[in-house]
């Protein structure tokens, strides 16, 4: 058998993959955050519970409704963008003109009481949602088999970071969400209706994350405290990157994901820890994150 | 808050802090005044330097588990492992601070929060913890050599005592000058430094002091309740005690003793009645809280009883203009400015 630094190979790649599915939600959390942030100046704390809804959501589709996985990737995050523009328009939208705090604490309340309507239905263990049959199987690429469940999540993941990427940085419609972020009121002068835009940039935002809850569901255990448990690491992570660049939300969501599996292979007892002393060793030397700029 | 409505204030405390374990049951009161010192020194933080720390229950959670660890296992004293204890949530919140206080704003309120679940995985793996069982059956010994803890009124009056110390010390911090400095610090930052003072340290030394306090109101928690969990260091309880502080009022003497009152008995009441639905009603709070309710319930008192001092000054004035005329337009102009100042 091939070793490398005394592990087998296949367990070298098969944690390198399981780093790059997990990386890849980190990705897309920490991308809507940042997306978040920037138009609404909210950190939103909800994002860990609007993952576990698409999560959720897409299992009572299929248990109640039988509607399949594929169904579910268009029209949860859907229903869960309506959900967060309907957040949005009747809580969020009185904040943005007091202290940053209050945003997080009113979405960390969101937080408390979407996860315990969920909990209160469905108590704490998790539900089990089968993997699409199209997505079933392991492939043979020589080296190392790959789940194609675990290729088709990371595909998926940077397929959608890559799109967000692109609408904001490479279209019109983005442009005008930079404009926003930099002055919302010269914006709004120049006739762009910048209320409409901060909130379908809030439903947008929780869509992506429900859209990580969806990929999620097969992977993970589909259970009420699976969101609350991933977003502090994501709040790890955004620090680490800085909330200044979309693509340094992608590149550290990946890197810490893989760096992460692969403690778990090296140095279990670090496992749980390492994104965190990660952020300690990246305060110290760039308290600005490592693609953040100082404010 | 005037000096004389102050002082009625903690006479009314401590009088009512006396009778308590005669009406309500004393561990009951116990867990508020625990929880309510934690929630002050919490506020010391948020209210006075404008800093929110969300993993605050971190100090809290390792002064329990130390003061339990340290009481049951090396044999230490009561009075001794509550020291202990706070010396070792001071350590704790010295390394964490010098971090957290490189960021400001919404980012310190992430690092505290990412820092204090790194603890927690920490606790949940290290053997001394016991992992998911916690340390159990803490002995409570005797207070000094002679005062029975095993006895729940003689623990309510130490824990009383050691309620009305942190409260007593966080109130001598406000009103000292390092206390004006944390005020302007909440302020404007940047002014504070360019009078030349270095607001890191101020900042640093406030993380620290809360840090500490907090970790006094986990130790006392740990000998009442005989044991510590992971609940303890868990963000739930990061959050409950931003929850009562929020609800008692931001930045009031009084208030977060009001909030952890509610709250512990809110707690208590509907643990049993609704369940998994109590984080539910909790962030309902917060969220009437942050929308409707800012100043906290301390805060709105406040607010009212000035309004109305403002109104009774207005009127007195308005008589005073009827019976000397030519003084009633500036006596008048007065009242109304009172008002505006305090809406």
């Amino acid at each position: 058998m091939t070793t490398l630094f005394e592990v087998p190979l296949s367990a070298l790649m098969g944690q390198l993959m399981l780093g790059l599915v997990n990386g890849s939600f980190y990705a897309i959390l920490s991308l809507g955050l940042a997306v978040i942030f920037g138009m609404l100046r909210i950190i939103n704390f909800a994002h860990g519970a609007f993952f576990m809804m698409g999560a959720f959501f897409s299992w009572m589709s299929l248990n109640y409704f039988g509607i399949s996985y594929w169904w579910s990737l268009l029209l949860v995050p859907l229903a869960v963008g309506v959900i967060g523009v309907v957040i949005e328009r009747s809580f969020l939208q009185w904040l943005y003109k007091l202290d940053h705090l209050y945003g997080l604490l009113l979405t960390f309340g969101l937080a408390l009481i979407i996860e315990g309507i969920f909990r209160n239905e469905y108590g704490v263990s998790g539900q089990p949602y089968a993997v699409p049959d199209a997505l079933k199987g392991a492939m043979n690429l020589g080296f190392m088999y790959l789940p194609v469940y675990r290729g088709w999540v990371i595909v998926a993941s940077l397929a959608v970071c890559f799109l967000t990427w692109f609408m904001v940085e490479r279209t019109r419609l983005g442009s005008y969400l930079r404009a926003a972020t930099e002055n919302p009121a010269l914006t709004q002068a120049f006739g762009i209706n910048v209320p409409v835009m901060v909130m379908l940039t809030y439903g947008f935002g929780v869509a992506l994350a429900s859209f990580a809850g969806v990929l999620a569901a097969p992977v993970l255990q589909v259970s009420p405290m699976m969101g609350s448990q991933l977003i502090i690491v994501v709040f790890a992570v955004v620090v680490i990157g800085g909330m200044g660049s979309i693509l340094g939300a992608i590149i550290t969501g990946l890197s810490l994901g893989v760096i992460e599996g692969l403690a778990k292979l090296f140095y279990p007892e670090v496992s749980a820890t390492i994104v965190f002393i990660i952020m300690a060793i990246v305060l110290l030397f760039r308290p600005a994150g490592l693609f953040g700029r100082a404010e | 808050m005037s000096s004389r409505t102050r002082i009625l204030g903690y006479g009314l405390l401590l009088i009512c802090g006396a009778i308590v374990p005669f009406v309500i049951y004393p561990i009951l009161a116990m867990k508020v005044l625990c929880f309510a010192l934690f929630a002050c020194a919490f506020n010391l933080l948020i209210g006075y330097t404008g800093l929110l720390s969300f993993g605050h229950a971190i100090f809290f959670g390792t002064a329990a588990y130390v003061s339990a660890y340290s009481i049951k296992v090396w044999g230490f004293s009561p009075e001794l492992g509550i020291l202990t204890s706070v010396a070792a949530a001071a350590v704790l919140g010295l390394g964490f601070g010098l971090l957290a206080i490189r960021c400001a704003g919404i980012y310190f309120a992430m690092i505290t929060l990412a820092l204090a679940q790194m603890m927690y995985f920490v606790f949940l793996q290290v053997p001394f913890t016991g992992g998911e069982d916690g340390l159990q059956g803490v002995p409570r010994r005797s207070l000094f050599g002679f005062i029975d803890l095993s006895d729940d009124m003689h623990l309510y009056y130490l824990v009383f005592a050691i309620f009305v110390f942190g409260f007593w010390l966080i109130h001598r911090v406000i009103q000292s000058p390092f206390g004006q400095i944390l005020k302007a610090i909440r302020e404007n930052e940047s002014r504070v430094i360019s009078l030349g003072y270095q607001a890191a340290r101020y900042k640093l030394l406030a993380f620290v002091l809360s840090a500490a306090l907090a970790g006094l109101a986990g130790g006392t928690k740990a000998v009442v309740f005989q044991f510590a969990t992971l609940s303890d260091v868990h963000w739930q309880t990061s959050g409950e005690v931003v929850l009562m502080t929020l609800l008692g009022g931001l930045g009031t003497v009084f208030g977060p003793l009001i909030g952890a009152a509610i709250v512990v008995t809110l707690q208590n009441a509907l643990a049993d009645k609704v369940g998994a639905l109590l984080p539910v009603i909790m962030g309902v709070i917060f969220i009437v809280c942050v929308l409707v309710f800012r100043r906290g319930i301390a805060g709105e008192f406040t607010a009212f009883c000035q309004s109305k001092l403002a109104e009774r000054r207005a009127d007195a004035n308005h008589r005073k203009s009827h019976g000397l005329s030519c003084k009633g337009h500036g006596a008048s102009g007065e009242g109304v400015s009172a008002k505006e100042a305090n809406p």
